[in-house]
């Protein structure tokens, strides 16, 4: 066992124990992340073995890498003690190696001279070997977080210091790779490229394993669920987007990531009649539903109810039957998003194996969010609320796990939640997030 | 689409969910207007994705499938693959790799058995929204 740092993102804070969490449990490793905070970039742990270290964090999105311990303490003096106590017996490992040293200040900077005084100030390590700077055997790194006075908002003083070996760095350099700036194929509804990956992290996508987007759009969650290693399934009501253009579409979007082997297949298909069939297992639902803002939350059906109450199909002038001509488009109509997530947890406890998981995006108006909007059922457990904070309105990515089947002591059938559905998302959006005016009594 | 996905989609219309026959969607009955067209695509081998969707496949069904699609290669029982890395293991788990993955159905129609309902593949994008009156 030892101490380890590992340097967060200052993005996205509230996702980031929630990633590190996934990543531990996809990788089965035992490490306690209590001490996480989000004002601070340094997150302290303890693992098993320099194995573990570098599986936490190299699919990391919102960590930057992992640092051995070798020194932690608010003042440079007590640091050097730290080190000197602390790591005293390792040293001549290090003695031949090529090496470089790093400073990195949080909420601080250091010009080029007083960052040669800091290097210069480890001296009593006697390092011996060739100083490299490009792919050095070992990186040596100093990590400063300042923190803003209580007594002076102009001044910052240092909080903590630590000296530490470089052990691996995270993946956080390939969300350039999959910017939506630079993918030939996409619309209005692409999902950010950063949120995606960190989505599928959370969700286990994985090599061997199946992930479905049952909102495909363009595609962006299906490309992140592959960059991990997954065989991902999307499908859509919406065609057009589905299909795309003939050299500008999902499938070839795919080819730009030199992805295509991990892409299983889309279709077109209205989720509230999924062709799934009931008893097909798939291990992660990774996706973020209509909200009915941008584009309309609708379903197969008629707004007219009476329509097609003889359930016969509609007929043309010449006989033909209407749903039978290449140009049809069968009718839709609207649907209530609560009811739209209760149809997806629904379909998640059905469909998911054991443990899987269910990661969906949804919108919540800021006054007036509590925990009892948040939809649940009784065979998914929700192990993550994560807050993405706009203006007027957030968007919360909630994390279910399918509860394993055997360990629900009743045998009961899946059932779908039955409720009432009041003002949804899109309503409070439309009225600008106003207050509903009380009517007199 | 893939064959694969032949093997997990039945009937979208509701009533034909509690008949066994609305799966699996059959390839019996092409139409003139849309002819059957397969394609190879090579697709990199991955031992852990087939050795973990094979316990996933309904064995039956994908006989039915491959026979209408004029392959008949496939023994009549799910092999049983204890060790997938294991040598003798390997060639089998390519071969249905190759079935699979590596089979594209680019053009044709899906039948239910149970209701008559056609679906059309088109691009290799298979349709499965259903017209007004067969929506419950």
């Amino acid at each position: 066992m030892r101490d380890y740092v590992i340097l967060l993102a200052q993005k996205h804070e509230s996702f980031r124990k929630s990633e590190l969490e996934s990543l531990a449990v996809l990788f089965n490793i035992n490490v306690d992340l209590s001490s996480h905070s989000e004002q601070s970039p340094l997150l302290f742990v303890t693992l098993e073995s320099e194995i573990d270290a570098k599986k936490l964090i190299q699919r990391s999105i919102l960590a930057r890498s992992i640092y051995e311990v070798w020194g932690v303490a608010s003042t440079f003096a007590d640091l050097h003690k730290s080190v000197k106590a602390n790591t005293h017996y390792e040293w001549y490992n290090y003695k031949e190696c090529s090496f470089k040293f790093d400073i990195i200040s949080f909420q601080h900077t250091r010009t080029k001279e007083e960052q040669r005084d800091i290097i210069e100030s480890f001296a009593y390590i006697n390092f011996e070997g060739p100083i490299r700077m490009k792919k050095p055997d070992q990186v040596f790194t100093v990590i400063e977080e300042y923190e803003i006075s209580k007594e002076s908002s102009e001044r910052s003083e240092l909080k903590t210091v630590c000296f530490g070996r470089l052990v691996a760095d995270s993946q956080r350099d390939i969300i350039d790779k999959y910017d939506l700036k630079k993918r030939k194929y996409i619309g209005t509804t692409s999902f950010d490229a950063e949120l995606a990956l960190i989505s599928a992290n959370i969700g286990l996508c994985d090599k061997g394993k199946i992930a479905y987007d049952p909102f495909a759009g363009t595609g962006s969650f299906l490309v992140a669920a592959s960059h991990f290693g997954a065989l991902a399934l999307g499908s859509d009501i919406d065609g057009r987007q589905i299909r795309g253009k003939s050299k500008n579409n999902i499938t070839t979007n795919y080819a730009q990531y030199s992805l295509s082997s991990y892409f299983l297949d889309t279709f077109i298909g209205d989720f509230t009649h999924n062709p799934i069939r009931q008893n097909f297992l798939i291990d992660a639902i990774v996706c973020d539903p209509p909200y009915g803002v941008r584009e309309g939350l609708k379903v197969l059906g008629s707004k007219n109810a009476e329509r097609y109450a003889d359930r016969l199909p509609t007929l043309l002038q010449n006989g033909d039957m209407s749903h039978l001509r290449p140009d049809y488009i069968p009718p839709k109509k609207p649907y209530h998003f609560d009811a739209l997530l209760d149809d997806l947890l629904f379909f998640a406890a059905l469909h998911l194996t054991d443990n899987g998981r269910l990661c969906c995006w949804m919108p919540t108006a800021n006054e007036e969010y509590g925990e009892r909007n948040i939809p649940q059922h009784p065979d998914l457990l929700l192990v993550s609320n994560c807050v993405q904070e706009f203006s007027k309105w957030s968007r919360r990515l909630l994390v279910y796990v399918r509860r394993p089947r055997k360990d629900l002591s009743s045998h009961h059938n899946v059932t779908k939640m039955t409720r009432v559905y009041t003002e949804q998302f899109r309503d409070k959006y439309f009225r600008g997030f106003s207050k509903l005016e009380s009517k007199a009594i | 689409m893939k064959l694969l996905t032949a093997n997990f989609v039945q009937c979208t219309v509701k009533s034909c969910a509690s008949s066994k026959d609305c799966f699996p969607l059959h390839f019996d009955q092409q139409s003139a207007e849309m002819p059957l067209e397969l394609a190879h695509e090579d697709v990199d081998f991955n031992v852990e994705f087939i050795a973990n969707i094979l316990p996933r496949i309904e064995w039956r069904a994908l006989i039915t499938t491959t026979r209408e699609l004029g392959n008949n290669q496939l023994p009549e029982e799910k092999p049983d693959i204890v060790n997938p890395h294991a040598e003798e293991n390997l060639q089998l788990l390519k071969d249905l790799h190759t079935l699979l993955l590596e089979t594209q159905i680019v053009q044709g129609s899906m039948r239910c058995a149970n209701c008559g309902h056609i679906y059309f593949i088109r691009d290799s994008i298979p349709n499965f929204l259903l017209p007004g009156h067969l929506v419950q």
